[in-house]
């Protein structure tokens, strides 16, 4: 179920933690085989992680189910996740978000129907001096304007 | 300005080894590990120079330090709070991307004062650029024998590590990350007992903000006093200040504490054109909003901020002129809350859902004007009763909002729309 290599991302991470506190690693770990699966979770993968890393299953989907970054239904290749905060808001995100909607033809929450992209609208990211921002991947993208993400989606295969 | 966490902003490979040992980094480590610095001559500069945690509770930084029991048997633990996710505060990704090996240093040194020897920093999910920084940061300092075990036999011993979250904005809360850490849901606990006495693995830990690790090296090369002498009374040193919103330049500002909030608007680049200020929350959205007015009077320091009621918090100004929406600013906040709320205690898991379908309720033309003091009672009945801040910090916002705003709540709730019509 977990692939060598896998395994091998996750033991760099168990490495971090004091003998007998592997779990520590189940955010990582988790994150790792959601990217194997073209970036959702299932409850196979969970079960695999959970035993992997010899903690209760029950633990590993409390995980999985507290926090954002984890999706449990497929998503775009690219998720293109929108901060909707106050910084971004006042910098007139929410028009950019329904820009975005309109040139995709794919609403905050969905899939587009070649499976390129996902968006999401996420909370602040960390970003405000940039807005309107929001990140694919391990990328910012800041102070975007409708010019900015035209850009940004043609560049996206 | 810049003259602590952000010196080096302007070089050339700001993060680099080279361009941190080049202007004095490593030099307080190195004395360290020449046996030149005990603990005590370290907590007493600390203290004096007045640094309180940057992360938004401002508690002196020196005092926590002394209150971890450093000759005790066993594990400790120093931890760094780079979970940053407070709405309008984006200061510390600047620090781990243009000076990680400050927060490096610093974590090594609260390790040697407080007994430590394994240290961790909790970097949130999304932040992986400044994830990558970090760990060729770490990298750096480890080849160059800077970490380690007994390291260049000094009989110092401290490894460090980083830990990413996956998005949870209360993973913020130190608690709550020490239970992520642990991996597992970020969940608040009860406090006492207090991290330095049952933390991380249940073993004594300190938890600090990236801004606060950052700063020490310099406080202890250049001294205590020194760094006091940069502020105020009460708000010792420089600190950052992200400036976001309805300004021509919205940038991070490493200032003076005590410098006027007028001033720290110009270097902004000021409003737009033909705009006027409406609000500002100073410290981060957790912290009341202020009207024009009072925002004008103050001085960037924890005394002035809390004088015109509200709270310096994480240094996270937000700017709002004439054209913002105050119903729409407050609903987002609201909706902010709710989901972010971990639904452990009972007033803050349903107080926060309440204060948001009542906002939307006004939003969608469905308010009634008895909801104003609804939403004043439900704020006031989280206040104060949560397990964690969040609960406050969820409330404080509606009640200033309604407090100084309430014409526009009101002309909201009869009209069925804004008051300001060229929203954004
Ligand atoms: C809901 C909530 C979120 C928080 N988020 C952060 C955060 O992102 N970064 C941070 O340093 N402190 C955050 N804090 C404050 C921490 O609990 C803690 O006080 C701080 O990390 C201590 O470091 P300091 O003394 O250096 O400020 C948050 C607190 C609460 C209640
Ligand atoms: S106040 Fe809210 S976020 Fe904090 S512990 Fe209680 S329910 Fe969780
Ligand atoms: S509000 Fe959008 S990045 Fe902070």
């Amino acid at each position: 179920m977990i692939s060598e290599q896998a395994k091998q991302q996750i033991d760099t991470w168990v490495a971090k933690y004091p003998a007998g506190y592997q779990s520590s690693a189940v955010m990582e770990a988790l994150k790792i085989v959601q990217a194997e699966n073209d970036g959702s979770l299932t409850s196979e993968l969970i079960q695999a992680v959970a035993d992997y890393l010899e903690m209760p299953v029950i633990s590993a989907h409390e995980v999985a189910t507290f926090y954002e970054n984890y999706n449990h239904k497929p998503v775009g290749k690219h998720v293109i996740r929108f901060c909707h905060n106050i910084s971004c808001m006042l910098n007139g995100a929410d028009d950019l978000i329904s820009y975005l909607e309109t040139k995709t033809g794919v609403k905050t929450g969905e899939v587009s129907e070649d499976g390129l992209v996902s968006v999401k609208k996420v909370e602040c990211l960390g970003a405000c001096v940039g807005a309107p921002m929001f990140q694919i991947g391990d990328q910012y993208y800041e102070n975007l304007t409708p010019q900015k993400i035209d850009e940004i989606l043609d560049g996206l295969q | 300005m810049n003259e602590v966490c952000f010196k080096n902003i302007d070089k050339e490979n700001p993060s680099s080894l080279a361009t941190y040992e080049a202007t004095g980094g490593y030099s307080v480590w190195r004395k360290i590990l020449h046996g030149e610095l005990s603990p005590e001559a370290i907590l007493g500069e600390l203290k004096t120079s007045g640094l309180r945690g940057r992360g938004g509770a401002g508690f002196p930084t020196g005092l926590k330090w002394s209150f971890m029991p450093r000759n005790q048997d066993g594990q400790k633990y120093v931890v760094c709070n780079s979970d940053e996710g407070e709405p309008g505060t984006c200061k510390d990704r600047d620090i781990l991307r243009f000076n990680p090996h400050s927060v490096i240093e610093g974590m090594a040194i609260a390790g040697y004062v407080m007994g430590a020897t394994v240290g961790y920093n909790y970097i949130r999910g999304e932040f992986m650029e400044p994830y990558y920084r970090f760990e060729e940061a770490l990298k750096e300092a480890y080849d160059a024998g800077l970490l380690g075990g007994d390291i260049g036999d000094s009989e110092v011993n401290f490894d460090l590590h980083t830990h990413l979250g996956a998005g949870a904005y209360i993973c913020g809360e130190e608690t709550a990350l020490l239970e992520s850490l642990e991996g597992k849901k970020g969940q608040p606990r009860f406090k006492p007992p207090f991290p330095a006495n049952v933390g991380l693995y249940g073993m004594p830990t300190t938890i600090n903000n990236t801004e606060s690790f950052a700063s020490v090296p310099d406080i202890l090369a250049r001294g205590g006093q020194w760094f006091a002498d940069l502020g105020v009374p009460n708000s010792g040193g420089c600190k950052l200040f992200s400036v976001t919103g309805h300004v021509t330049k919205p940038a991070n500002f490493e200032i003076p504490m005590g410098t006027p909030f007028s001033e720290l608007l110009k270097m902004a680049g000021g409003l737009r054109e033909g705009r006027t200020l409406k609000a500002v929350i100073p410290g981060g959205s957790s912290t009341p909003v202020l009207p024009a007015d009072d925002a004008m009077k103050m001085t960037m320091d924890y005394d002035s901020i809390e004088q015109v009621g509200s709270m310096l918090g994480a240094g996270s100004v937000i700017v709002m002129d004439d054209t913002t929406c105050m119903v729409a600013a407050l609903t987002r906040l609201a909706h902010f809350y709710y989901d972010e709320s971990c639904g452990q205690c009972t007033p803050c898991r349903e107080g926060t859902g309440w204060m948001y379908r009542v906002l939307k309720r006004i939003m969608d033309g469905q308010g009634k004007i008895q909801d104003l003091d609804l939403l004043m009672s439900v704020q006031d009945k989280i206040m104060g009763n949560t397990i964690c801040a969040l609960g406050d910090a969820a409330a404080m916002p509606v009640e200033s909002f309604i407090r100084h705003f309430r014409h526009e709540f009101e002309y909201y709730i009869k009209h069925g729309k804004s008051m300001v019509e060229n929203d954004g």
